[in-house]
Formats: structure tokens, C-alpha cells, sequence
């Protein structure tokens, strides 16, 4: 794959070197692209501002992080104002305020996978690369982050980079990962495309423009499937579908009024006992110790 | 015995399990097309009937929250789908939509039919790249099929489903929080009421549900609301993803009826770790209070989970053995709690970061005889006072961990938990500490 921090600038050189001056503006071919890019994330939402997360991550595929131009281009799209778009870029951790690696490597040191051996991998890959959190070597192929919970904890511990889950770590497994990264070669996540992107094409996709790797890696990993072998191997299933299929027909069969229409689902006064069904109703389903869910 | 009841996680590790081709050809859809030709006010009674509660954590009656919407007056009507999960230890929502997202495509087209929805929304944390990856295929793949889009299915119905992807923060996994975030916004929760069935997204009528709830929608209407309550209890009905990680043999997904008890999950899952016992386990993630092993038996089920001390939460299952510190896995949530408080509530804001500053003294072993009236009392002072339960979650492995290992928050007085439980005994891989910094740098 190519390595985009191979002979790219150093970070630096997008304009956040102490006391220099921010790039304000984008060429005319790349504002053109960035603008019709937005109106495309735009139109996905009944109201225009709703794409401002999707368009600060096509800012970062730009630029690397939220730049002052890329704020300046998604207040002058959405007709809001620099201030209230800062406001928002900087409540999100996946938003960077400086330029950001080729490689986002983040350990989870949350405390299940802190407990499993997060502290120890974060403790070798910090010494190994010499930064620390939210900090980027000096040749601009990692940004290294303690990250929280990723929602992969029965693989604990793990490591994600550029957001691609790397399962079961050990410090040496992770050293290699980052090795491997800085060493320019194609390195495949546990779960996820066949390689890691860079950082300004994940960006890219998260601002919703798929890269066509969809079909790539594996529909689940090992622990994943636990379960679903387990029961296979012991002959457990949920009751099967097919009797009620084939013999129930549909509850009302004529005259049925389409969503939002008259009698429709939503054509009721709020819940009263009287809204649930007999059999619901019999069941006497307690509603004071059920919150929002 | 209970067994497992694979409904959801039945065809997870086939061949290009996130294919529809695949989905189909094990049933998909069927569900939408029954619910097509039924009204949708019968729809939602189905589901009312199932007995089906929120997945998400809170455990509120799903079909109870479509019927909250008021009467249709002419406007949009919002489905919103939670697909942020990042509650501590909670793995079930990723993977589901990672191997098999078109069941929760499906599961959005069947609810926004009940509700008279005409454009979904699905938020998802945006720290999973390959699952949006797999969420928006799945919503092309589904529209190219006719089951999304306009006149679905022949039905007359239309329905557009916009994936969006998050940005990174805990706090946009409650729902109006999300709400917020999807509107272009900061995360921050909003007072209620309004509740978001009255005024929600773009302050219109709005139902925000979670993953795996929306997912066992299908089902329900495949097999029928006599199905879904063939499994579970009596007022905790179906099957749920129960998640086991940490100090077990095999850690995962276990698809059961709620009412299963971890004795019996951890029998399947071949125990806790060769050579260790039980110490604390989270029954619904980091923000339900612990247990330890004299909860074994507790049927997971929202009712006896409560009574017990506790909650189901999202059924996250976090198995902690006996060289685990009590006090520096509590001081490392609450250090989470500390960094994803959204700032808006004073009692959360503030509460967190002292809490974390009295966790962080007694996990160095530096902690006062009156830290533990200390934390307590703070813990008091941010229970019920903010606008979401970001801060309950945090007073609860606080006062869980109290109640259950005082003993170990009174040796943070005089010795580092690292010195009475030395982490490379923890770990799942041997190492050697680096004992000069082990205890700095935690969470810049």
C-alpha cells in the first residue's frame, strides 16, 4: 500500500509551527471539491447543519486535523458562524486540534482491558515510540492515544488503529503492529479491511463516501461467534420461526391504512392502560422502573 | 438447564455473513413483509405483546415508546437508532452490525413503519470504521433490493435511512445527548421533559431505540409475539446478547433467554481463567453496580438484577478474578467518568473530577480515613442531580466497590493497589512492570 507520511511534510509544515501563520484558504480546484463533497453530505439530512460532524471529518481526509481553513470552510458553507464550529470540533476526541499522523494508534486502557494487559502494551508502545497521549513521532507516521472503551472487550486487550480493531494484543504483538506501520508495509487489522488505511482516508469514509473495501476481513472474529458454535455443537436453538409462519395469518387483512394515515400506529392518544392489548395488559408491565432506554 | 437461543447471533459466522444474499436466503425480510401487509397500529401491538424492552440498558417497554408518539399532525416523524455503544465492557451492538447488519436494516424498516417514519437515522460511534463501512453497504444493498426506498416492497411505503457516523464521546450514547450530536451539535443532554417522542430530532416526534432492540423486531414479527415470550421470564421476555469478557476462559457473545444466570454462562464459557476464582463481575457494564460471586445465581433478567442490587444494563459481563484491584479498576472507570462528562451539570462535572482525585490518592496508597465519607458523600451529591445518568453510572462501581471491599479502600491508605494486587499477575500475558512509572501518566 502506499505510505502517505513517506516523504510527506512534516507536520509542522500545515501551519501550526508556534508563532506561524495558519493556511486560510484552499486552492480553487480543492475548494471546489471539498464544496461539492459537502453538498453531497449535506442533502443527506433535512437540515443542512446536521452535516457538520460528517464534514469535519471530510475536513480532517483534507488537511490531516480540523484546520483554521477547514473551519472557516464548514461556517461559510452552513452559515454559522467559526466560533460555533470550534465549539463542536473540539467535544469530539476523534477531531484532532493539531496535525495528526499518518496512524492514529489508540491502546484501550480502560479497566477491563487495562486489567488484561492495556497498562503493559501502553507502557511498551509509549517507551518503544518516546510519546506520550495525543502526541505524534517526529516523522509523522504515528499519533499515539489512550483510548476508552471500544466495544470489543471480549477481545481484550486490544489496539485500534486509524479505528480498525487489533485483537488480543501483547506489547510485542503491538510493537510489531507499529513497526510494520512505520516501516511503510500493508498491516491487516484482526477485524476489518485487508490493511489500514491512513488517517485522511478513514476520514474520508467516515464522512460517508465509501472506499470500496466493504467486503474485506472477516463478518466476526472467534469470540464473536462463541456462542453461535457452542449452541450449534450442543443442538440448542431459539423456538423455530416456521410454525407460526406458516400458519398465522397477518392480524388485519383489509383496509389497512399506510404510515401516518388515519388509524395508523401514531393515531392514539397517549398510553393508557387501555393501549396495550389483553394479553399485554394481563402481564401487568410496570412502567415506573423503566427509564429511557 | 437454560440453553442458548441463537436468534440474532444464529448466522454470524457464515460465509459473507453480511451479505443480504445471505440474509435472505436464511429468512431475511420476512419480517418486513408481514409487517407490510398488517397495519401498522398492529405492528406496534405486536411488539407491545412481545414484550420486548429496550437493549440499550434502561430496559423501558419498546413498543410502549412508539405508542408515546402523539397523532400524526402532517410533519416528519423521526426513528433514530443508538448505535453509539461505548459503555464500558458492552461488545454486543459492534459485532452484530460488523457480521449481520441487515437485520437491524430490516428491524429500521419494519419500526419505521409502525410509526409512520419516512426518513431513519442510524448513529454510530464513529471509532468503528469497518462497521460503518458494513452499515452503509447494507442500507445500499437493501435500497437496491426495494426493502428501502420509495413504494417498499410495492406497500406504498417510503422510507430513507441516513447512517451517520459519531465523532468520539461517551455521552452521545443517551439519547438526547444523540440527539443533539446528530443535529449538528455538541453532545450535551437536554432536560426532559419534553421527551424525544414529543420533541425530539428538529423537535419533532422522535423514537430513539437501541441495536439490538431494533434488531429483535423482525423476529417478533416472523414468529409472532407468543414466540418472543416462549423465551425469557414472565416481564423480562426474549433472548439477548449476553457478553463475557475479562478473567474467562472464552470470552464472547452468548445469545440466551434473560433470566440466564452467569453461573450457567460461565459453565458454557469454560469457567473464570485456569487457576482463579471469582472476585467482582458487572452484570450490565461499568455504570451498574458490581456483583461478586454470591450473585452467581441471580437470574439475569431486569427484575432480579434489580432486587439483587443491581442492573441488567446492556448484559455486559465484565469477569474480574482474584488479583484484580477492587480500588484501581473502580479509580480507572471513574477516570472515564471524569473524561466523558459533557461539563453540563455542575454535580457530574465537578463530582467526577473529585472523585477521580480521591481514587487516584487511594489507588497510590495515599488515600486519608476519610476518604471512603468522602467519596460516599460525594457519590450523594451527584446521584439524581444532572440532567442524564452519566453521573449515576459513575457513583456505581464507587458504592458497589465500598459495599462489597471496604477493606481494600481502607488499605489505600498506607499501600498502592499495584503493591497488593501487582498487575502482571492480572494480565493475560507475562511481563515484567515497569515498576518506576506504572503509577504515572494515568489518562493525560
Amino acid at each position: 500500500m502506499s505510505v502517505e507520511h513517506a516523504g510527506a511534510p512534516a507536520p509542522h509544515d500545515h501551519g501550526r509551527t508556534p508563532g506561524g501563520r495558519h493556511a486560510t484558504g484552499y486552492d480553487d480546484d480543492t475548494r471546489a471539491r471539498l464544496t461539492a463533497d459537502a453538498q453531497e453530505i449535506i442533502a443527506r439530512y433535512p437540515q443542512a447543519r446536521s452535516a457538520l460532524l460528517p464534514m469535519l471529518h471530510l475536513v480532517q481526509s483534507q488537511d490531516g486535523y480540523v484546520s483554521p481553513r477547514g473551519i472557516a470552510f464548514c461556517a461559510a458553507t452552513l452559515g454559522i458562524s467559526t466560533a460555533e464550529v470550534s465549539a463542536v470540533a473540539t467535544f469530539y476526541t476523534q477531531y484532532k486540534r493539531h496535525p495528526n499522523g499518518t496512524y492514529t494508534v489508540g491502546v484501550c486502557t480502560n479497566t477491563l482491558c487495562a486489567v488484561m494487559g492495556g497498562d503493559a502494551i501502553w507502557e511498551e508502545l509509549s517507551e518503544h515510540l518516546g510519546i506520550g497521549h495525543d502526541e505524534t513521532t517526529d516523522d509523522g507516521a504515528i499519533t499515539l492515544e489512550r483510548i476508552e472503551c471500544n466495544a470489543a472487550c471480549d477481545y481484550a486487550p486490544v489496539v485500534m488503529v486509524n479505528w480498525e480493531f487489533f485483537d488480543n494484543q501483547t506489547p510485542a504483538s503491538a510493537v510489531d503492529v507499529v513497526d510494520r506501520l512505520v516501516g511503510g508495509e500493508a498491516v491487516a487489522p484482526t477485524r476489518g479491511a485487508s490493511s489500514v488505511c491512513t488517517f485522511k482516508e478513514m476520514s474520508r469514509v467516515l464522512a460517508g463516501f465509501p472506499d470500496g473495501r466493504v467486503d474485506e476481513g472477516v463478518g466476526a472474529g472467534e469470540a464473536t461467534v462463541r456462542g453461535t458454535r457452542l449452541a450449534r455443537e450442543r443442538g440448542w436453538t431459539a423456538p423455530s420461526f416456521d410454525a407460526d409462519e406458516h400458519a398465522a395469518t397477518p392480524v388485519t387483512g383489509q383496509d389497512e391504512p399506510g404510515a401516518g394515515e388515519e388509524r395508523s400506529s401514531a393515531d392514539r392518544p397517549t398510553t393508557t392502560p387501555a393501549d396495550a392489548s389483553p394479553a399485554r395488559e394481563q402481564r401487568k408491565q410496570k412502567s415506573d422502573d423503566a427509564k429511557e432506554s | 438447564m437454560t440453553t442458548l437461543t441463537p436468534v440474532l447471533s444464529a448466522h454470524w459466522d457464515a460465509d459473507r455473513s453480511w451479505k443480504l444474499a445471505r440474509y435472505e436466503a436464511d429468512g431475511g425480510y420476512r419480517g418486513l413483509r408481514r409487517a407490510l401487509g398488517m397495519a401498522p397500529a398492529d405492528v406496534v401491538t405486536t411488539v407491545k405483546d412481545s414484550g420486548l424492552r429496550g437493549r440499550g440498558g434502561a430496559g423501558f417497554p419498546t413498543g410502549m415508546k412508539w405508542g408515546f408518539l402523539p397523532a400524526p399532525d402532517g410533519g416528519p416523524r423521526y426513528l433514530v437508532v443508538n448505535a453509539d455503544e461505548s459503555e464500558p465492557g458492552t461488545c454486543k451492538d459492534i459485532p452484530l452490525m460488523m457480521a449481520s447488519p441487515q437485520e437491524l436494516i430490516e428491524g429500521v424498516a419494519i419500526t419505521s413503519y409502525a410509526i409512520g417514519c419516512h426518513h431513519a437515522f442510524i448513529y454510530v460511534r464513529g471509532e468503528v470504521l469497518h462497521v460503518y463501512r458494513r452499515l452503509l453497504e447494507a442500507v445500499r444493498e437493501a435500497r437496491e433490493a426495494g426493502y428501502l426506498g420509495t413504494d417498499i416492497l410495492g406497500s406504498g411505503f417510503d422510507l430513507e435511512v441516513t447512517v451517520h457516523a459519531g465523532a468520539g464521546a461517551y455521552i452521545c450514547g443517551e439519547e438526547t445527548a444523540l440527539l443533539d450530536s446528530l443535529e449538528g451539535l455538541r453532545g450535551q443532554p437536554r432536560l426532559k421533559p419534553p421527551f424525544p417522542a414529543v420533541a425530539g430530532l428538529y423537535a419533532r416526534p422522535t423514537v430513539v431505540n437501541n441495536v439490538e432492540s431494533v434488531a429483535s423486531v423482525p423476529g417478533i414479527l416472523r414468529g409472532g409475539a407468543e414466540w418472543f415470550t416462549s423465551m425469557g421470564t414472565e416481564r423480562s421476555a426474549g433472548h439477548g446478547l449476553f457478553s463475557l469478557s475479562g478473567h474467562v476462559t472464552r470470552p464472547g457473545q452468548y445469545e440466551a433467554p434473560l433470566g440466564i444466570t452467569l453461573r450457567e454462562l460461565l459453565d458454557m464459557a469454560g469457567g473464570v481463567r485456569a487457576g482463579h476464582q471469582l472476585k467482582f463481575w458487572t452484570p450490565g457494564g461499568s455504570s451498574t453496580p458490581i456483583f461478586t460471586a454470591e450473585h452467581l445465581d441471580v437470574p439475569l433478567d431486569y427484575e432480579s438484577v434489580g432486587k439483587a442490587g443491581s442492573m441488567l444494563g446492556t448484559r455486559a459481563l465484565q469477569i474480574f478474578d482474584e488479583t484484580t484491584s477492587v480500588v484501581k479498576a473502580v479509580s480507572r472507570w471513574i477516570q472515564f467518568y471524569k473524561h466523558e462528562s459533557c461539563g453540563k451539570c455542575t454535580p457530574c462535572r465537578e463530582g467526577t473530577f473529585w472523585l477521580a482525585q480521591i481514587m487516584g490518592r487511594l489507588e497510590a496508597g495515599q488515600g486519608t480515613s476519610a476518604d471512603i465519607d468522602l467519596l460516599l458523600d460525594l457519590c450523594d451529591n451527584i446521584l439524581g442531580r444532572a440532567f442524564c445518568a452519566l453521573g449515576d453510572g459513575a457513583t456505581s462501581p464507587v458504592t458497589s466497590a465500598i459495599q462489597y471491599f471496604r477493606e481494600e479502600f481502607e488499605a489505600g491508605t498506607h499501600t498502592p493497589a499495584d503493591v497488593l494486587f501487582p498487575p502482571e499477575r492480572s494480565s493475560l500475558f507475562d511481563y515484567t512492570p515497569r515498576r518506576s512509572t506504572q503509577l504515572a501518566g494515568v489518562h493525560a
